[in-house]
């Protein structure tokens, strides 16, 4: 399978609230919270942005490393548990602002955090069959807790889109598998506004039986161990399960740093993983190979074994932020104005 | 705005495209079926054309007392942004505090959240204008 990376982008909007501004709207202990998730800030989209504008400004920013034609990608899609409408695509309103319409197909997937690496392994399976000559996949939220929920302090907004061809590879696909069962750890009903969660239940059976699992069936079949890879991303939904699920499976945490981005951008659900990705491949050198670990509640993980190669210094342009530039660009709000920008105030 | 209206304008408001006249090469925008210098010396001669993202802010308001749609961004800079090479439009200026928008300012075109009638009508999307990487 000669499939790989040809480009990719991200977008993290630019408002930032902190878990203790949350925590002192609810009487809670902010500072406790925040040591608890690993959380110090968390990404607030503002009342003009949402999985569409966020799937729209990642996706142009990765044509703005690559030069190909618009029309020759054949597939998008676009994983994410907010899309804005239940019935109408958010990949069709991508397609036509990067002009890629009309001769392609699109679509939207739904998997709790993992519908963006789905997604990426739809694209490879339509590419290595020549279906198509290029794909985008995309995963971006702009996920909400209820007021007052523990999901409150670490679900946030942001998403990467990458690029999948088998030309002008940047980074390779070396192989990809996923680990899926029927767990019940966290939900939104269909028109509910907020989801719920199993609590402590969406700890080991879930999260980390599927990562973990995931990771060691990829271990197997590729023969590689942790000392294979200069760098590791696991799903974030908060800063402490990815660091305990890399340790357990053998890597330091110079390994998983540069992909954890959750402690200073909070959750991007389906974009956490992709977004960490992204932010290795601003910086990985050629030859060096990265692990990737997705998990989406419900539940699965889906995992990718990556190698960089000397084409991904093609991608390194001043034409748009790097992750961490993306990352460190920001303004912060109180608690009136966040709750104003995620329309929890009824007028 | 009815559907029909704003799917028509769909690319412009998406992709900022204007129109380039054969006869005189003035640019507009919003697109023009007909130079309205050149009338029907232009007839078919009128060229789409992708404007740049990138502009400069040559006038602006600040916005307090806001229509409907835009209520939950007031107070909000609108600025009239002349595209480099090419023509002047008017559009809201985002990801910045009003009072840091000032005349001169470099900005670049970005992907937003233009409105909607209802909760539960079509979303309209369209470029908005935020600071240049350089203002930043």
């Amino acid at each position: 399978m000669d499939v790989g990376i040809v480009s990719y982008g991200g977008y993290i909007p630019r408002w930032r609230i902190k878990p203790q501004d949350i925590a002192k709207t609810w009487g809670v202990d902010g500072d406790a919270i925040s040591r608890g998730l690993n959380i110090v800030s968390k990404s607030v989209p503002s009342p003009d942005e949402d999985v569409i504008t966020i799937s729209v400004e990642a996706t142009r920013n990765l044509l703005k490393k690559v030069q190909i034609d618009p029309k020759d990608i054949g597939a998008i899609y676009v994983g994410s548990e907010s899309h804005p409408y239940a019935v109408k695509p958010t990949a069709t309103v991508v397609a036509e602002a990067i002009e890629a319409s009309p001769d392609l197909t699109a679509a939207d997937y739904e998997f709790a955090c993992k519908a963006g690496t789905a997604a990426i392994q739809t694209c490879m399976g339509l590419v290595a069959s020549d279906m198509v000559k290029y794909g985008i996949a995309v995963g971006s939220d702009t996920s909400q807790g209820a007021p007052g929920d523990p999901l409150e302090y670490s679900a946030s907004a942001g998403g990467a889109a990458f690029l999948l061809g088998k030309e002008k590879v940047v980074a390779k696909i070396n192989e990809t598998l996923s680990y899926t069962t029927d767990t019940p750890d966290f939900w939104r009903r269909e028109g509910q506004t907020y989801p719920k969660h199993g609590g402590r239940f969406t700890g080991e059976p879930a999260y980390f039986k599927h990562v973990l699992t995931c990771a060691k069936n990829l271990f197997q079949r590729t023969g590689t161990g942790p000392e294979d890879y200069q760098y590791a991303v696991f799903h974030q939904p908060n800063g402490k399960f990815p660091v305990s699920a890399g340790k357990k499976l053998g890597f330091s945490i110079d390994q998983i740093k540069t992909g954890l981005l959750v402690p200073r951008i909070g959750n991007t659900y389906s974009g956490a993983v992709l977004l960490g990705l992204a932010a290795i491949l601003d910086i990985a050198d050629p030859d060096e190979r990265v692990f990737v670990v997705g998990y989406g509640s419900g539940a699965g993980s889906d995992a990718f074994d990556i190698t960089v190669r000397d084409e991904i210094e093609n991608t390194r342009t001043d034409k748009c932020p790097t992750i961490e530039e993306m990352v460190e660009s920001n303004n912060f709000v109180d608690y009136a104005t966040y709750a104003k920008f995620r329309g929890k105030i009824l007028m | 705005m009815g559907i029909p209206r704003f799917w028509r304008e769909t690319p412009s408001r998406y992709n900022l495209i204007g129109t380039k006249c054969g006869n005189c090469g003035t640019i507009h925008f919003p697109p023009r079926v007909v130079c309205p210098s050149c009338h029907r010396k232009s007839i078919g001669k009128m060229e789409r054309i992708h404007l740049s993202n990138e502009g400069t802010v040559v006038s602006y308001s600040i916005v307090h007392d806001a229509p409907h749609s835009f209520k939950m961004q007031k107070p909000y800079a609108i600025a009239m942004i002349e595209l480099e090479g090419c023509c002047r439009l008017t559009a809201p200026i985002i990801d910045c505090d009003p009072s840091d928008v000032k005349i001169g300012m470099k900005v670049e075109a970005t992907f937003r959240k233009l409105g909607e009638q209802e909760k539960d009508d079509v979303i309209h999307y369209g470029y908005k204008f935020r600071p240049a990487r350089s203002e930043r």
